[in-house]
């Protein structure tokens, strides 16, 4: 007990340090920078991840309706922040569009500018994740029922009706139809500006507290007797319901939290690319997040943040040099744009076939175990020497 | 009379869909019966096959490139399940399912790397794409040549499952999987011919299917393949007879809401019955009952 509560001191001040150093870095490097983009898109795709983790890994739910809530959290965020004054030019072939108020800027008007940012960008995140969660309530009833595979399908299927439904023209005044959504509250407006110039950088710093904060209250709900409830179910229904538990609304409980969650992430997802359009939400981007899931491992929240960060780097960043031609040698002529994703998808395979549990496992990232094992890695290392030294005198 | 003409192009272009559909649903249902596995891979098999008509066409005359196309697409087929589904045989179905997305994934990326990104161009075949008129309605010859070769194609294969013995071979590995290896049935065998007479399928599928939608794109694949995929499912999947059913009245449904006006829910509609078909009865029209063991 006493050396869980240690380690748990650790993970805080190891994920506190982790946030200094990104807003160190932040304020060091300029804004533009890769490592800031990837930074940024990594921790939105770590808490989809997680949070569809926490369906499939945890509660052996098979579902592939991520991108679907994401894209409802996405739209939620982006229609209740679009300034008022803004409507017309961003509505501008449905009048300006039906709803007429900005949370973030009625906000700002009352409390003042930074912290009607800050509760405003808070309070539509929440509502974000609340609407996806309703309506994975409402999917959840009849869809819940069916077995593994038909329980995927279905998920997928309304992941598609979702996105159908919000390009309908009919819905145009409210969801602007299949045009974009833009010039909502996004991640800039966090940076701290005087004389013109940006003088502390915040958007980065930001962004990841909220998905950290976000990925503590899974990890609490993992540990909770909900959380075990949810395991229970995963290792063996049956067994679960004989136990007491009730299926049928532990099934829905972390269909709901997942879909909440991830929500939030479409939510922070439209803050980060700015602008928001229905047509990228498509199956392929659960695919991505499952697969992000499968790297980091099933059943491991700290698997999904690290296999995240790896994904998004590799993909958006260190295998860029496989697109350019530059880079080609002799007469060959491989290296050109699509390779890079190629090549990513090949050891995507290779990871699915041959490391199916991923980095992680079953088991977190621990950093008081981390140095325990280190610890002893190296006393090992000293061991060893001084073993092989007695193996020879006894020669 | 006038309202027939106007209507017939929907009922045809329906009825030919759901060919085209019946002809991949086949592929996802047999898989299915037999491994219980989605295969997300089919639709990507089912659009490399447009692509590779694409290239073939470019460079030879049809009555060569149009069996090569079929060649190819059954090997492919046969190697994504050498490579990516037979290593996972003990593994939990999670895993193989997993692995199915991850062939799609990569099946689409690997087209994305060929085409560079854009449409390409499906060729025109001669006598296929011809325009012919039926009680005064315009179409091309292949909405009429669908149904009849889905129809021969399906009589074929059901006398194979049930009159030779790599059929009866099938059945008795979609009815048991553990019993049937311990018959002496090959497995391994059962399970590359499925894979083979789903891929061809699916190539015959995509010939008459890009003829009427002349752009192949690297994602085209997905739709028709979903599409197929709940066509099976309301069939009762493991039943080919039950595929072909389900696939005609999808593609009929589906063209339906498009005459009426309602483009924008023509897939979302494919979904809603998935999910009204899985709550009044699970099993299909024509599927079997399962119980759940403890």
């Amino acid at each position: 007990m006493i050396q869980q509560k240690k380690s748990s001191k650790a993970n805080l001040i190891f994920i506190l340090g982790l946030l200094v150093l990104i807003f160190v870095l932040e304020q060091v490097i300029p804004s533009s920078s890769m490592l800031l983009t990837v930074i940024k898109k990594s921790a939105i795709y770590a808490l989809a991840a997680v949070s569809m983790n926490l369906l499939n890994g945890f509660t052996g739910l098979f579902s592939l309706g991520q991108a679907g809530f994401m894209l409802i959290g996405a739209y939620v965020y982006g229609i209740l922040n679009i300034p008022v004054a803004d409507r017309a030019a961003v509505y501008q072939y449905f009048d300006g569009g039906v709803i007429q108020f900005s949370i973030v800027d009625g906000l700002q008007g009352v409390l003042g500018s930074a912290v009607g940012l800050i509760l405003g960008v808070l309070l539509s995140l929440i509502i974000a994740g609340l609407v996806a969660g309703v309506f994975a309530y409402l999917i959840g009833l009849p869809v819940l029922r069916f077995r593994g595979d038909y329980l995927a399908v279905a998920t997928l299927g309304f992941a598609e009706i979702i996105r159908a439904f919000f390009q309908w023209d009919v819905l145009g005044p409210v969801t602007n139809g299949s045009n974009l959504l833009r010039k909502f509250a996004n991640l800039d407006d966090f940076n701290i500006v005087s004389g013109g110039r940006v003088a502390v950088h915040l958007s980065t710093t930001v962004l990841v507290l909220i998905v950290v904060a976000c990925i503590l209250v899974i990890t609490l709900i993992i540990n909770s007797t909900y959380g075990r409830a949810f395991k229970a179910i995963r290792d063996d229904e049956v067994a679960a319901e004989a136990m007491g538990i009730n299926l049928a609304r532990h099934k829905m409980l972390s269909f709901v939290i997942s879909a909440f969650f991830a929500g939030v992430a479409g939510g922070l997802l439209a803050m980060y690319q700015t602008t928001v359009q229905a047509m990228p939400f498509k199956t392929a981007m659960t695919y991505e997040i499952l697969l992000i899931v499968v790297i980091g491992g099933i059943g491991s929240v700290t698997g999904s943040c690290i296999s995240a960060f790896i994904f998004v780097g590799a993909s958006e960043w260190w295998l860029r040099f496989l697109d350019m031609e530059k880079y080609n040698i002799g007469g060959l002529n491989i290296l050109r744009p699509g390779f890079r994703k190629v090549v990513f998808s090949v050891a995507i395979m290779i990871i699915v076939l041959f490391f199916r549990k991923g980095i992680m496992g079953e088991s977190e990232l621990n950093i008081a175990g981390l140095g325990r094992w280190l610890k002893r890695v190296f006393t090992k290392k000293k061991a060893a020497p001084a073993a092989a030294e007695e193996g020879k005198n006894h020669g | 009379m006038q309202w027939i003409t106007n209507n017939l192009p929907y009922l045809l272009a329906g009825i030919s869909v759901g060919g085209q559909y019946a002809l991949i649903a086949i592929g996802y249902t047999m898989v299915y019966g037999i491994l219980r596995l989605i295969n997300f891979a089919h639709g990507d098999i089912f659009m490399a096959a447009g692509l590779i008509m694409v290239y073939a066409s470019a460079s030879m005359p049809f009555y060569l490139s149009i069996p090569l196309v079929l060649v190819l697409t059954v090997l492919l087929g046969f190697a994504v399940e050498r490579v990516a589904y037979k290593p996972l045989r003990q593994a939990p179905r999670m895993s193989v399912m997993i692995s199915a997305i991850g062939v799609s994934y990569l099946i689409q990326n690997v087209a994305l790397y060929v085409t560079g990104g854009l449409s390409q161009q499906y060729p025109n075949i001669p006598w296929l794409s011809d325009t012919v008129v039926v009680f005064g309605a315009m179409t091309k010859r292949v909405t009429l040549i669908t149904p009849v070769l889905t129809l021969i194609l399906i009589v074929l294969l059901v006398l194979l499952i049930n009159r030779t013995k790599i059929g009866m071979g099938m059945r008795a590995v979609s009815k048991d999987f553990e019993t049937s290896l311990l018959m002496g049935i090959k497995i391994d065998n059962v399970i590359s011919v499925t894979f083979i007479i789903g891929s061809f399928l699916a190539a015959v599928g995509s010939l008459l299917f890009f003829t009427n939608y002349t752009g192949v794109t690297p994602t085209v694949g997905a739709m028709p393949g979903l599409k197929a995929f709940v066509a099976a499912v309301f069939g009762g999947i493991g039943s080919v007879p039950g595929a072909v059913i389900g696939a005609f009245i999808i593609g009929i449904c589906e063209n339906i809401i498009k005459a009426l006006g309602w483009t924008t829910f023509s897939d979302a509609f494919t979904f809603a019955l998935l999910i009204l078909i899985l709550i009044f009865k699970p099993t299909g029209l024509f599927g079997e009952k399962t119980t759940d063991k403890v």
